[in-house]
């Protein structure tokens, strides 16, 4: 394929995978800011104002970055792994496959997907989040580049997780077991300072803390990562490296046919 | 120049089953190909090699002289493939299915507009274009498979099973499309059980069985191996009873119908002469269906007896 052709392929997936879930909105684009909506009246409102200050911030203004993650790393995995899924269920994969598309062009158009939904919502989830504190950025490139990195990253994850996924009920496996227990650990509702410096040791083998911490110093300008002798840089360059990592470790299953081929 | 040619294509699965075990395979641009085999014998994973949808063992295979390993991508941009099962999210719209399927093929958006209009009014489904394809019927979907499979105007066009199950009108529409599309230069490998279907449409035909092919030969040629035929005459006049001197296995199906069965050698000019003499009027004479049918069981039926052919 000419890289015009390749550009066109690509544009034409990622156009799919935005029109299925923009078609199903209710179901991708309501529910997170439902849920954040909730966070914020319970955690902020009620219980936030007797919590106080929370890593030298007021518990709601430390809590929004770690939300938005939360949103993004969840919509964007779940975006990938639902829809690559459902597609070799219904073995609608099978339209890519016998085009001359090549398997990094897939990968490529599944991770924008994942991407395009996780900026989406992380986009809804700051503007409900606007409703409750008036919020400032202190870096916005680095907010940026930490989201849709994070975004990328999980939406790997979830094409990964759809790879080898036989039944529905393995979508839900690494989300629920270990994608949650993560970002709950990771910083999202409380600063790790708070914790004995043995589960703070624990918690910096959690990659999800450093996304987490990153986007809360771009936002902040202040995270638990500089406070535990860890620079911003450490942090992007663990989200790079992982990235790197996964779309090897896809572009290698692609290429074996793994879970698409028999 | 060959439209597909398959050399010592082999397949085992994980578990030690050989689907395919060493074929050689030939097809000849232009021609409207039968591959025919039982259930099991291999046609859908050499389909599936073809198509990259089966990862074979070992063996080549060349899309119009492109090696399919060794330049994927270009030897993709002539094939089109009508799977047997539905292979579309049923949940989109018909126009969006066969215009993304145009989209992969890196078809710009005007193309891929322009050849969906074309193959969905050919395909008489351009009614349904904004319809979401679940709520079409078993024969629509059928429909909106060839169209995606052609919207790349492919020079290679297989198609697997295209006419399970769908009624006779789709049948004979589908038929008569794909006979004008091959006319106009697309190479067409077929697989089906309607054996019919491949004596009335096919130049050629091979037989897979066990993943071995036990006949690769032209249809004209497999036909006149046939030891006897069998014709059917329709009857201008009611008969009630068959003449005495009709030499020939005859059976009358109904007052208006009489089946002969002719053995290898014999001619047709006895057979009128003989009907004519009875003051029988003959209104039209057609082959009985399963001349095909009958040779394709002895194929199969003697490859399970040891080879003999």
């Amino acid at each position: 394929m000419t890289p015009l052709e390749q550009y066109r392929a690509l544009l034409t997936i990622l156009y799919k995978e935005i029109h299925r879930f923009m078609r199903i909105w209710t179901q991708t684009l309501i529910p997170p800011a439902i849920m954040i909506m909730l966070y914020f009246v319970i955690f902020g409102t009620l219980i936030g104002k007797r919590i106080g200050q929370m890593g030298g911030f007021d518990y709601m203004q430390f809590m929004i970055p770690g939300l938005i993650m939360m949103s993004v790393i969840s919509n964007s995995y779940s975006n990938v792994v639902s829809s690559f899924f459902g597609q070799k269920f219904a073995r609608s994969i099978e339209e890519l496959l016998i085009t001359p598309l090549p398997h990094y062009l897939i990968l490529l158009g599944w991770v924008l997907g994942g991407v395009a939904r996780g900026l989406l919502v992380g986009a809804i989830v700051t503007i409900v989040s606007l409703w409750f504190y008036d919020l400032s950025v202190n870096n916005w490139t680095l907010s940026i580049f930490v989201v849709i990195s994070t975004s990328i990253l999980f939406s790997l994850g979830g094409f990964l997780n759809a790879l080898f996924a036989e039944s529905f009920d393995d979508i839900s496996i690494i989300p629920t077991f270990i994608m949650q227990p993560l970002i709950y650990l990771g910083g999202v509702f409380y600063s790790i300072q708070l914790l004995p410096s043995f589960w703070q040791t624990v918690s910096l083998a959690n990659p999800i803390l450093y996304m987490i911490n990153a986007f809360r110093y771009s936002i902040l300008g202040a995270s638990d990562l500089e406070a535990l002798g860890f620079s911003i840089n450490y942090a992007i360059f663990m989200i790079i490296g992982f990235i790197v990592l996964f779309a090897s470790i896809c572009l290698w299953f692609l290429h074996k046919g793994r879970g698409i081929r028999t | 120049m060959k439209a597909l040619s398959i050399s010592n294509l082999k397949k085992e699965y994980a578990g030690g089953l050989q689907a395919l075990k060493g074929i050689d395979l030939e097809v000849s641009q232009g021609d409207f190909f039968a591959l025919l085999g039982p259930n099991g014998a291999g046609k859908s994973t050499t389909i599936g090699v073809i198509s990259s949808l089966v990862t074979k063992t070992s063996g080549q295979v060349k899309i119009l002289d492109i090696d399919i390993d060794e330049n994927h991508s270009l030897a993709k941009k002539k094939l089109g493939v009508v799977g047997q099962e539905v292979n579309f999210n049923q949940f989109e719209k018909v126009g969006d299915i066969i215009r993304n399927q145009a989209g992969y093929h890196g078809l710009s958006f005007k193309e891929a507009r322009e050849n969906a209009k074309y193959y969905m009014q050919k395909l008489d489904i351009w009614d349904k274009r904004n319809e979401q394809a679940r709520k079409l019927s078993g024969g629509m979907k059928r429909r909106v498979m060839v169209a995606k499979a052609l919207v790349n105007n492919p020079e290679l066009l297989i198609l697997d099973e295209p006419t399970a199950g769908v009624d006779i009108e789709l049948r004979r529409s589908l038929w008569d499309f794909l006979t004008e599309i091959n006319n106009e230069g697309t190479t067409i490998i077929l697989t089906t059980h309607y054996l019919e279907e491949a004596e009335r449409l096919c130049r050629n035909i091979a037989i897979i069985d066990s993943g071995e092919i036990v006949e690769n030969t032209s249809m004209q040629e497999l036909l006149t191996r046939l030891e006897e035929e069998t014709f059917v005459f329709d009857l201008k006049n009611p008969l009630q009873t068959l003449p005495d001197n009709l030499e020939y296995q005859a059976v009358l199906e109904n007052p208006q119908k009489l089946k002969v069965t002719i053995g290898k050698g014999q001619g047709l000019n006895t057979i009128f002469e003989v009907l004519s003499n009875s003051g029988i009027q003959i209104s039209s004479m057609r082959n009985d269906t399963g001349r095909l049918e009958e040779l394709f069981m002895g194929l199969v039926d003697s490859n399970l007896n040891g080879g003999e052919r």
